[in-house]
């Protein structure tokens, strides 16, 4: 019987190194269990077959670094991955090589999401990346070579040290690529990392200054013509591409509170109303699914409530209104009207939208309107 | 018994100098308690006082000696309870007055040989504890002769600990104390010195008989007060209550009064006989009034009820103690309490936390303020946010302060008093070392961190003693925050003009601290009337936004959310401004107790 879930997550958790700002599911090195871990996916894929819808609109690959998997393990996922309309693999620079890129494209992805984070060696020398510019523009051109016409750049801004001109340095770097999508995110020092004991005290120093970066990144990206189509998300507007929508299908999944299916370790799904955590332990997952099992999960009822109160605060990170949809009871009105008055947000009949300014302030805003 | 054969007196000294381990002595001496039954401090009741070392109420004692009939009136400890502590006074004819050879003259012994000399008493000098290492006791010797006059060869060494010298000076009450000289026949007469509440007796009074005699079950009549009550019962203690049926010219005891409210039989009140009355009450009889104010309101607002409950009960035996509810924009519901000074507000507070398990938040302290309006109307203030806006005048109470310093601490104390506007009186050198300055100081200069600062600026050397001495005009205003325009209740001041921009400047630093960043841009301003007087904007943020959210993140995210949402609702909404209870606390410079 077929499920109606229609996005797939892919977790492949393998890196060469652990990045201090880290705090994914990763695991670092491991080649021999490469294969194992393959199996054990495709496994809990078929195990878990029965909530697919028999057409995905997206599966995406995310990691750890999925292009560091080993080429053939890689692309046995990749064969066995149901047929989707968008198929995105995450890639670190230093991984991509012409014959991967071309292996990628053989297997049917259709969209590259590119760890650059920075131009500036210096900075990616503080990020712990082992890919230096030229790696990052190198492996753009071998996708560009390869046939890729939607590939994405992940920058990070508010990196120790990083100057307003270093930002715009990057922004340029990147603008030069011209790709059709840009991920930017500001650094956090996430606690228990490795970065925020070493750099936590000096991001908080920074803090004041760097607080600028986000709006820099937003007016400079805008400038250039793309949207800015979620908080952290900018893709070229579809007047310049010729209407193509070159958002992240998959990750406007997320945001428009759709239900996910989540294969491998660390892995998150979302079905009605329940979500799952798949274990983050390798050995635990494996042994499992070697079993037939699924593996350790942990469990969140997700009331209706809930789901409601996640899509206020996904939707409100897209630049299209959120429709309320007749549940007011999501939301604060005392704060409504409080943001209305400060210009933060506007209600027209079932729309709420926040402004360039409310969406700059998203997170204090979406906490207030909750009620 | 014959007055010429009692002999009321009472022992007056400063913290920790002995006075209570003097008394324990001097009951074991005369056999009033067994040494099976002799606890230590056996005066001290109550177990706030054992632990602060202070008598809060004084009570009194009957001890035999040498064929004489001694009754030791207990004095309260402290400042704050300078009129109780006359009463007491006035109930004797001889104190003795005790300083630690260790330690010298303090402040407090200055202020109450004052008061003993003022009451026309008897003073035996003594210095305690010369049997420690370090005690000095030619040196106390010598500053208490400079104090009241006298020579040193004249002041008993004893040591209270040991019982060495204890004799002697029960001896010395005899000879040198004067009996009492009421008259026998005339109609009866007593002055309360105290009083306090037995949850069955109902109201006890502690008296002196002055003239005449009481009888049990008579007919009784407060005078100045005008309440009616049978005597229950009369007795003396011993320490413990001994009923005797009467008590006559002269005799210091208790009678119990049936009364169900402390507040109908004040200190000071005189009793007479309602059959038998006495023309005219004994003099000196004042309605105390509390002069230090202060919010308290309970850190969880649940428990406002116990609050009400625990203040009722207190004032059941504390009449001076005042209390109406309060409600505040910044702290919630709770009640403006009057108390005699700090000490009596530090010791309510703790018996509220102690005795009542209440977590009290008290605010900031401020004196009571007699205003004249423009209309020609006089109001008292006690909380600057009823302060009237068209004052003709303001009067605030000033004290009169003696602080006993090493002489290298003049100079600082001086610079202190000067800041807080006193007016220097005097200064003598009670020896070599020490001197003791004498300043008048506004009251509402020294509730704030005034003895703090002369600790910390005296390396805890001062020694610091105050009476009231009447409300004087002051140059005051009304200082009022406001947070985005909107005037804050809570932290409105009253305070001297001249250091107005100072501490609104202080307040809106502060708040600048403490108010976290919102959506907008906040003003803070400190204003007299419509005059600013400082002012800082709260930058609103440029940017709060959770960077990442994708399908793993978003259970986090959600909490991220919901935490924040919660701390706002935890935040006392001021106009559109979101301000935690923090802000206000570290403004009006509480401390949340445990």
């Amino acid at each position: 019987m077929s499920g109606g879930v229609r996005h797939l997550y892919v977790h492949l958790p393998f890196c060469g190194h652990r990045c201090g700002y880290c705090d994914f599911v990763t695991v670092v090195g491991r080649r021999g269990q490469h294969e194992r871990y393959v199996d054990a996916l495709l496994t809990e894929l078929e195990l878990e077959s029965g909530l697919l819808a028999p057409h995905l609109e997206t599966v995406f690959l995310g990691g750890g670094t999925p292009t560091f998997t080993e080429p053939a393990a890689l692309r046995r996922v990749l064969r066995r991955m149901p047929r989707a309309d968008e198929v995105t693999v995450e890639a670190n620079p230093e991984t991509v090589t012409p014959a991967l890129a071309r292996m990628l494209r053989d297997e049917d992805v259709t969209r590259v999401s590119l760890g650059a984070q920075s131009f500036q060696p210096n900075l990616l020398a503080v990020l712990e990346r082992h890919a230096g510019p030229e790696d990052v523009r190198r492996a753009f051109y071998h996708l560009r070579d390869a046939g890729f016409d939607n590939t994405s750049l992940d920058l990070i801004y508010g990196i120790p040290g990083q100057s307003a001109a270093d930002l715009d340095a990057d922004i340029n770097e990147a603008l030069t690529l011209a790709p059709e999508h840009l991920s930017c995110y500001e650094l956090e020092a996430k606690r228990g990392t490795r970065f925020a004991h070493a750099h936590g005290a000096e991001l908080a120093r920074q803090g004041e200054a760097m607080e600028g970066y986000f709006e820099a990144v937003v007016g400079r990206l805008t400038a250039a013509g793309y949207r800015w189509y979620e908080t952290a998300n900018f893709c070229r507007a579809a007047e310049a591409t010729g209407g193509r929508d070159l958002r992240s299908r998959h990750n406007l999944a997320y945001w428009l509170g759709r239900d996910y299916l989540g294969i491998g370790i660390g892995a998150v799904s979302t079905v009605a109303a329940l979500r799952w955590r798949n274990t983050p332990r390798l050995t635990a997952y494996l042994a499992a699914l070697a079993g037939g099992a699924r593996p350790p999960r942990e469990i969140e009822e997700l009331s209706a409530e809930i789901r409601g109160r996640e899509r206020v605060m996904l939707g409100l990170r897209l630049d299209e209104p959120f429709p309320v949809n007749g549940e007011e009871h999501l939301l604060d009105a005392n704060a409504l009207e409080r943001l209305s008055q400060l210009g933060l947000v506007t209600r027209a009949g079932n729309e709420l939208a926040l402004s360039a300014r409310g969406r700059v302030l998203g997170g204090g805003v979406t906490a207030d309107l909750l009620a | 018994m014959e007055q010429d054969r009692i002999r009321n007196f009472s022992i007056i000294a400063h913290i920790d100098h002995g006075k209570s381990t003097l008394a324990d002595r001097i009951l074991e001496l005369t056999d009033t308690v067994s040494g099976r039954e002799m606890r230590e401090q056996v005066l001290d009741s109550m177990e706030l006082e054992r632990e602060r070392g202070i008598t809060i109420k004084a009570q009194a004692v009957r001890v035999a000696w040498k064929g004489h009939q001694l009754n030791l009136i207990d004095t309260p400890g402290h400042v704050d309870f300078t009129y109780e502590v006359s009463r007491s006074l006035q109930a004797c004819e001889g104190a003795v007055l005790v300083v630690d050879a260790a330690q010298g003259v303090e402040a407090q012994t200055v202020a109450n040989a004052y008061l003993a000399i003022e009451n026309d008493l008897e003073l035996l000098p003594v210095v305690n504890k010369i049997d420690l290492p370090q005690a000095d006791a030619e040196g106390a010797a010598h500053e208490l002769a400079a104090l009241i006059g006298g020579e040193a060869r004249e002041v008993v060494r004893i040591s209270a600990k040991t019982g060495q010298g204890v004799e002697a000076v029960l001896d010395a009450v005899i000879e040198r104390v004067p009996p009492p000289s009421g008259a026998a026949d005339a109609p009866p007469r007593a002055l309360i010195f105290d009083s306090s509440y037995d949850q069955y007796r109902g109201v006890v009074a502690f008296v002196r008989v002055v003239d005449g005699s009481f009888r049990q079950g008579e007919r009784l009549l407060a005078m100045a007060e005008g309440t009616r009550f049978e005597a229950e019962e009369l007795g003396f203690l011993s320490p413990t209550m001994r009923a005797t049926g009467t008590l006559e010219a002269g005799e210091v005891g208790y009678v119990i009064t049936g009364l169900k409210d402390v507040s109908r039989l004040r200190v000071g009140d005189t009793l007479t006989s309602l059959e038998r009355p006495a023309a005219e009450g004994l003099p000196g009889y004042k309605d105390v009034k509390p002069m230090v104010f202060a919010g308290l309101f309970p850190t969880d607002s649940d428990d406002y009820p116990d609050v009400r409950d625990a203040l009722e009960k207190l004032k059941l035996n504390d009449a001076a103690l005042l209390y109406e509810p309060e409600s505040s924009q910044a702290l919630g519901f709770g009640f403006r309490c009057g108390f005699l000074g700090l000490l009596h507000m530090e010791i309510v507070r703790e018996r509220l936390e102690r005795e009542f398990d209440l977590d009290l938040l008290v605010t900031a302290p401020n004196v009571a303020y007699r205003v004249l309006t423009k209309d020609g109307r006089e109001v008292e203030v006690h909380n600057p946010a009823e302060m009237p806006s068209e004052i003709e005048r303001v009067d605030e109470p000033y004290i009169r302060a003696s602080i006993i310093v090493p002489k290298e601490y003049v100079g600082p104390v001086m610079e202190l008093c000067n800041e807080r506007r006193g007016r220097f009186d005097h200064m003598e050198y009670l020896s070599e070392q020490r001197a003791v300055l004498i300043y008048e100081l506004p009251l509402a200069e020294v509730v704030v961190d005034f003895y703090d600062q002369l600790k910390s600026r005296t390396r805890g050397y001062a020694s610091f003693d105050y009476d009231i001495v009447g409300f004087r005009e002051g140059d005051l205003v009304r200082l009022d925050v406001l947070i985005a325009g909107e005037p804050v209740d809570a932290l409105s001041l009253i305070l001297h003009r001249a250091s107005a921009y100072g501490r609104g400047r202080a307040l809106v630093d502060k708040l600048r601290e403490e108010i976290p960043r919102q959506l907008f841009d906040v003003p803070v301003q400190a204003a007299i009337g419509s005059r600013v007087v400082a002012r800082e904007t709260i930058k609103a943020k440029r940017k709060d936004v959770l960077a990442k959210c994708y399908g793993g993140d978003i259970t986090r995210k959600r909490k991220l959310l919901e935490r924040q949402k919660a701390g706002k609702r935890r935040m006392k909404q001021v106009g559109a401004v979101e301000v935690p209870q923090e802000a206000f606390l570290a403004v009006l410079n509480l401390d949340a107790s445990k």
